[in-house]
């Protein structure tokens, strides 16, 4: 089987840096992040990578693969074009600190903010199996921040101070469709996540590894919640007349 | 030499943030204590994350004649009684609180008519116990323990790997490590420590293990003194990809042979009749893996080593509600419809039974301070493990080792480090930086490996394993003479040569207990003795380290009482 030219970001620290060839040679069924490991193995064993599960269930390994936010261990060699180098790129929203390796901390200090779930009183806990399948595509994130790396909000505009982004979206929807929780996170939404920002371009549904319809199923309706709690004049006034 | 490192001071420190360790961490904060977890990679990204079976717990919502009974003796027939009986009680009987307690956090499992948690059937289980959530029950456990621990308030040291147990006149005291990022050091002061760090798989070349699971808490444990137990039984899981090879050993999950999944060899036959015509497919996962590895030995193994495993007389729909992880790991890795055709599957390293060895009521380890849950810890499982078995025990464990833990640290006073400790470790760590020999621990690794899968397999010789002996010693050496260049900036050459100590010592801690028992039981299978042995049964494999050598001892099995031996052992 022919070799394949690896193009590699390689770089310390938040400036500098530059691409790097290596030729790996391939395997039926190889993914970017065993062409990655043979390199390490092989010819740069200071290649920084993160990655732990390889089987697309854990989101550690994400990287840009030919300007593209993908997964490394589910990104098939043999799907990209193979008359070029292909070019494996760190994430660009998120501060370098080596090679692929990015500073994701920041996503966790969001998910802070987030009040968890909080069960009604006095429930029973009898859920519905309907229940739990309209919720289940919000829980199936596998936290990749892919959606997070393509949002323009956040990679063009660097707005990390007054945006969740679209994880912290499908997270909210996560816990505000879970038929037992009793919080309303429309406040937060609207103030410490910012959801007004995004305008429904929808990169990062495009990006997402698990198929989570991010912007219609997560971002909309909750911006319709947000919408129908603080913007609506009629609940406006009927919260007034009732002394809300 | 200066040591320049940073020092965190806290109550109980947990290492491994998987199900187990994020389980302890909340009971040990629910208790008043401070708490700090450590982890090697990013929270939430443990490799409980992986787990698709389900949560084995007799909440009798399917199958009302369940109880913890069955349950317990459920798993003492799978661990070929082996076990340690009183974990396997205290399992048996708090596993549907913990499965409850875990909804109560914000859980969601996939539910009956009646709306209350669903329950599927699994290898080994009488009766239906499993609960789950499609097939990403583990998912959906790690981050509900994520989501309450962070609400609760701990402090997490993300991709901080410890490399040594600090101890003061005989018990723990702290630990010592370094982060990832940036190789800086680290000291934690604590007066109870968990180690909950996972199993060894990364020891062999086909595994479905995570990067993470190179033995390292056992490793800490063994190195400060606390025992070792069963180490021999290491549970090769029948059903692992095997193509294409970047994707070998990945898991496929047992819970496709739950909802009917059939193995069929290359004839076309259902050749589970001839080792298991009662459970068939449903048999305990050492029954089936060594079945699946001797149909390829003979002979009758797919195009690429393997068997086939087939779910496409279900209904498609299904298949991929049912199984969603599975269709799309096969259709995207392995260009396979898995509602069209059938897979081929392999044995893979999976589990190890053994690991620290502890109590059953606290999980305190034989070094007083030390406590260990999970897969990291031995007992519950006895020679091998149930699925369905783990995420239970992480739950019904994890939180008795993080109560145990916080009861000791309110009991204990403060310690003092001595710091000969912190510049041993330091040295150790350091070594490879300036080691001249350019001996490469990828190269070393791969080697490691070699040896395991040919030598410490599925089936087992004596010959074998002694030569897996002198292999290991000659990787020991070229391991302490592993260089690594660059800086300790996220250099993962660096962390290898430090991460391969760990799979060294476990490794040959298998070898050793391997070599020794002669008889086969559960997961370990002696081709030159292949038949239980009445004094083997009542007899554990001790690993403890003594005059800077591994030592192998024998401990008696804990008998069970008489009323339960007879529910056991009936029918």
């Amino acid at each position: 089987m022919p070799d394949a030219t690896l193009r590699i970001f390689r770089g310390e620290g938040a400036t500098g840096g530059q691409a790097v060839d290596y030729t790996v040679p391939i395997a039926p069924g190889m993914v970017v992040l065993d062409a990655l490991h043979y390199i390490q193995g092989h010819q740069a064993p200071d290649l920084a990578v993160r990655w732990n599960c390889k089987a697309a269930k854990c989101g550690s390994c994400s990287a840009e693969v030919n300007g593209r936010p993908r997964l490394t261990c589910k990104t098939r060699v043999d799907s990209l074009p193979m008359d070029q180098p292909i070019v494996v790129m760190p994430m660009k929203s998120f501060p370098r600190i080596k090679d692929l390796v990015t500073d994701v901390s920041w996503n966790y200090t969001v998910n802070k903010k987030i009040p968890a779930f909080r069960p009604h009183q006095n429930t029973d806990w009898k859920i519905s199996q309907l229940d739990v399948d309209r919720v289940q595509e919000f829980r199936k994130c596998i936290e990749c921040f892919l959606c997070q790396d393509v949002c323009h909000v956040l990679r063009e505009h660097d707005a990390k101070a007054k945006f969740g982004g679209p994880r912290f979206f499908v997270r909210v929807a996560g816990l505000e469709l879970h038929p037992l929780d009793a919080l309303n996170r429309a406040g937060l939404l609207k103030d410490d996540l910012g959801i007004g920002l995004c305008n429904i371009t929808k990169c990062c549904t495009e990006v997402c590894p698990e198929d989570i319809h991010i912007t219609d199923n997560a971002i909309i309706p909750l911006k319709e919640r947000v919408v129908d709690e603080f913007y609506d004049p009629l609940s406006m006034l009927f919260r007034k007349i009732m002394g809300h | 030499m200066t040591t320049t490192y940073e020092t965190r001071e806290h109550d109980v420190l947990i290492i491994g943030a998987g199900g187990a360790g994020l389980r302890a961490a909340i009971e040990a904060l629910a208790k008043g204590c401070t708490v700090g977890v450590v982890c090697k990679s990013l929270l939430g990204k443990a490799h409980t994350v992986m787990a698709e079976g389900g949560i084995a717990a007799a909440m009798c919502n399917v199958d009302t004649e369940d109880g913890w009974k069955p349950h317990f003796r459920d798993t003492m027939r799978g661990g070929k009684y082996l076990n340690n009986w009183r974990m396997a009680q205290l399992h048996a009987q708090e596993a549907p609180d913990r499965v409850s307690e875990l909804e109560q956090w914000g859980a969601l499992f996939d539910r009956t008519e009646k709306g209350t948690i669903l329950q599927r059937a699994f290898g080994g289980h009488t009766y239906k116990r499993l609960c789950h959530v499609g097939d990403r029950t583990g998912l959906e456990m790690i981050r509900t323990l994520q989501d309450r621990g962070v609400q609760l308030g701990f402090d997490v040291f993300m991709e901080c790997t410890i490399t040594r147990l600090l101890t003061d006149g005989g018990r723990v005291a702290g630990a010592f490590g370094y982060w990832r990022e940036n190789g800086r050091l680290i000291v934690f002061k604590a007066k109870s420590v968990v180690i909950a760090t996972g199993g060894i798989g990364k020891a062999w070349p086909v595994t479905s293990n995570s990067w993470e699971y190179t033995g390292d808490g056992m490793t800490l444990a063994y190195e400060a003194g606390a025992e070792l137990m069963d180490m021999e039984f290491v549970q090769f899981h029948p059903t692992g990809m095997v193509w294409p090879p970047g994707v070998q050993g990945l898991l496929v999950t047992e819970a496709v042979r739950g909802e009917g999944g059939i193995l069929r060899n290359k004839l076309g036959e259902r050749f589970m009749e001839k080792y298991d015509p009662k459970r068939m497919e449903l048999s305990t996962r050492d029954v089936v893996a060594r079945s699946i590895y001797t149909e390829v030995k003979e002979g009758r193994g797919t195009e690429h080593g393997g068997a086939y495993l087939d779910i496409s007389h279900k209904p498609a729909e299904y298949v991929k509600k049912k199984l969603p992880s599975m269709y799309h790991q096969f259709k995207e890795l392995a260009d396979v419809d898995i509602t069209k055709g059938p897979m081929e599957v392999g044995p893979t390293c999976h589990y190890v039974m053994g690991g620290i060895r502890v109590e059953a009521e606290t999980a305190q380890s034989t070094l007083p301070g030390l406590f260990a849950a999970g897969e990291a810890a031995a007992g519950l499982h006895g020679a091998n493990r149930l699925g369905g078995n783990s995420l239970s025990d992480l739950l019904v464990f994890g939180r008795r080792a993080g109560m145990a833990a916080a009861d000791h640290a309110k009991r204990v006073p403060g310690s003092n480090i001595g710091s000969a400790q912190i510049e041993e470790a330091e040295k150790e760590l350091l070594a490879p930086f300036s080691n001249t020999a350019a001996e490469s621990p990828y190269a070393v690794h791969r080697d490691l490996q070699k040896v395991m899968q040919s030598l410490v397999g599925i089936f087992r010789t004596e010959e074998d394993l002694k030569k897996a002996f002198a292999e290991l010693e000659a990787l020991k050496d070229r391991a302490d003479k592993a260089s690594v260049e660059g800086s300790r900036l996220f250099n993962p050459g660096w962390h290898l040569a430090r991460d391969l100590k760990s799979m060294l010592t476990v490794s040959e801690a298998v070898a050793l207990s391997a070599l020794a028992r002669t008889e086969s039981r559960g997961a370990h299978s002696r081709i030159d003795y292949p038949n239980y042995d009445p004094v083997w049964e009542k007899k554990h494999n001790i690993i403890v380290r003594e005059g800077g050598e591994m030592k192998r001892r024998e401990s008696p099995v804990e008998e069970m009482p008489e009323d339960l031996k007879q529910f056991v052992m009936a029918e």
